[in-house]
């Protein structure tokens, strides 16, 4: 075979044997999970299952309790080598934040800064931490929000923006730090039905581009048509993952299949 | 056009779009009208007795409401009552970072310094820093219980002045951090995680993320509390400081045995300029909370949030047909 397929894919993100309590509270036991440069991997299960905790644990806004994340090779948040005393070293908050701005994340409930404009929350990241020029922070921002089809709404306040609209505005935020990745914590969920298809169009693009795609997400028909992977979590665990038709069409364990009834 | 067709004739240029508008007749009020009657009636009274009273002594307020002492005791007050609003609004958003620090040192020393400022009455701290340079006559640098590298006499650098600035300004610190605190508490969490996720280092957060946000909450009560500074700054004699406006107008009293004529010109400065401090205070309210309503300034002025949605296009019709949901 000579198709492009044959040409190895490089991990991207490395999950290893990843745990996380809060407190007395297991939500996430012992998960790996790899995704390859320019895969969408998108990860479904009932509210309450560690899938935006697995999220968040990517870009360090959570601290693992147990296991390790790698990205393109580099452990986060640790020295890759455990000191002579068994105990790991923590990075400083500098390299932590230079490691989480390689990272692009969208949230549910977008998190826009409220008293920039939508330009203003777009150029903030370039300008204040990777020290670009405001002249051109400004022309890369519009070009970003154009390719969400926000160009005309550069000036305004994110109040002023509908949710799709604003949501939209926070990815192209999330875009702005040239991430290697990017993570989207249920990005339509705190939308109205009618503005869910805005947003899910701007993430297919990304997808489309070859951006390498972590993805928390009820809409069950964006993880068919997009994903390159799925991943089913229920009670901190991975239960099943492979491809959207395996997952979603052909559902070995008996949760995935109640849990597949009870959203389709 | 075509469509016409099937909707009703437009109305006729003029006419009322809506047939049969309600013409409606108000039910009686007579306690509207009475309550009306007897409080102008009384206000009335008040007016005449400010006009007839010869204590008021109008001819002596208008004499002195622009004297040279007078004027001068407004400059001082407003000196004062701007440099220790600065002076407590730096301590205190040190004060109110301090606090939110997970250290356990500069958490502690934030608590005390707020419990012990806020807990004693302006005036005791104010005569205290009056009597600053005969508690501390000087102060040197060295080390610790070591020698001494160099000293200076603090009665040279801290006169009457300084005493009522930095009273006035650590007092208020500690009212303020409590105020600041508050404000940066408010703004919500995910802002912070936003800004994190965008690799923005702590420091970063909180000058471009959190602390503009916070003013919005900041703002009005930092407008009360320099009001209130602007009267507190009566006190300044408990330094003693003999300059300001309540001063000036108290020893032209004493001289001229007309106590009444005097407290209304001093009244008169401080309703002036609080009236001041309360179109700045709109202005700042209004920049500090664009963004956060519609009544905004700039480009994007007199849009209501319903009409950038309506006007986005992204109603149903819309949609776009290759998302299968």
């Amino acid at each position: 075979m000579t198709a492009p397929d044959a040409v190895p894919t490089r991990p991207l993100i490395e999950i290893e044997s990843l745990h996380k309590a809060f407190g007395p509270v297991h939500v996430l036991k012992d998960n790996t999970l790899t995704v390859a440069e320019g895969e969408v991997c998108v990860l479904i299960g009932p509210s309450g299952s560690g899938k935006s905790t697995l999220l968040r644990c990517i870009n360090q806004l959570e601290e693992p309790t147990a296991g390790r994340v790698r990205i393109d090779g580099v452990t986060q948040g640790y020295e890759e080598e455990p000191l002579a005393d068994g105990r790991w070293q923590r990075l400083s908050p500098k390299q932590i934040a230079a490691q989480r701005s390689r990272v692009g994340m969208v949230f549910q409930r977008f998190n826009l800064f409220p008293h920039l404009t939508a330009l203003g929350n777009v150029m903030e990241a370039p300008v204040q931490v990777l020290g670009r020029p405001k002249a051109e922070a400004e022309a890369t921002a519009r070009e970003l929000l154009e390719r969400v089809g926000l160009a005309d709404r550069a000036d305004h306040y994110p109040s002023e923006l509908s949710g799709g609209q604003q949501q939209r505005v926070a990815i192209a935020r999330a875009l702005a730090i040239e991430p290697e990745l990017m993570l989207f914590d249920e990005p339509t969920s705190a939308l109205d039905p009618e503005l869910v298809a805005e947003v899910l169009t701007v993430l297919k693009d990304l997808a489309q581009g070859g951006m390498t795609m972590v993805v928390v997400t009820h809409e069950m028909g964006f993880a068919r048509e997009v994903a390159d992977k799925v991943v089913f979590m229920a009670d901190g665990e991975i239960v099943e993952q492979g491809a959207p038709e395996q997952i979603i069409d052909d559902p070995r364990s008996e949760r995935l299949q109640s849990f597949l009834a009870s959203v389709l | 056009m075509s469509t016409a067709t099937t909707s009703s004739p437009p109305p006729a240029p003029g006419a009322d779009p809506i047939p049969g508008r309600i013409r409606a007749k108000g039910s009686p009020r007579p306690g509207t009208w009475i309550s009306a009657v007897i409080v102008a009636l009384l206000a009335a009274a008040l007016l005449r007795f400010l006009v007839v009273n010869p204590v008021f002594d109008w001819t002596t307020v208008f004499t002195y409401l622009l004297d040279v002492k007078v004027i001068q005791g407004v400059g001082w007050t407003l000196l004062i009552t701007a440099a220790s609003m600065v002076l407590g609004t730096v301590v205190a958003l040190t004060a109110a970072i301090m606090r939110r620090s997970s250290n356990p040192v500069l958490r502690g020393v934030s608590w005390a310094y707020i419990f012990v400022f806020r807990g004693t009455p302006v005036y005791t701290q104010l005569v205290f820093w009056g009597l600053f340079t005969v508690i501390v006559p000087k102060i040197a640098l060295g080390v610790p219980f070591g020698p001494e590298l160099f000293s200076f006499s603090t009665r040279d650098l801290f006169p009457a002045l300084a005493g009522a600035i930095v009273g006035l300004g650590l007092n208020e610190g500690a009212y303020l951090a409590e105020i600041i605190r508050s404000g940066l508490n408010s703004v919500d969490r995910g802002q912070t995680e936003a800004a994190k996720a965008l690799g923005m280092s702590d420091g970063r957060i909180l000058r471009r993320i959190i602390v503009p946000q916070a003013m919005r909450v900041i703002i009005p009560p930092l407008g009360n509390e320099t009001i209130g500074m602007l009267k507190t700054t009566s006190l300044v004699l408990a330094v003693p400081f003999t300059l300001d406006l309540t001063f000036a107008t108290n020893a032209i009293a004493n001289k001229l045995f007309t106590p009444v004529p005097l407290l209304i010109v001093a009244a008169f400065w401080y309703l002036a300029i609080t009236s001041i401090l309360m179109v700045g205070q709109h202005y700042l309210e209004r920049y500090f909370g664009r963004g956060f309503d519609d009544r905004d300034t700039g480009p994007s002025a007199k849009r209501s949030r319903q009409a950038a949605v309506n006007s986005a296009g992204t109603t149903p019709k819309d949609t776009l047909p290759e998302v299968e949901l």
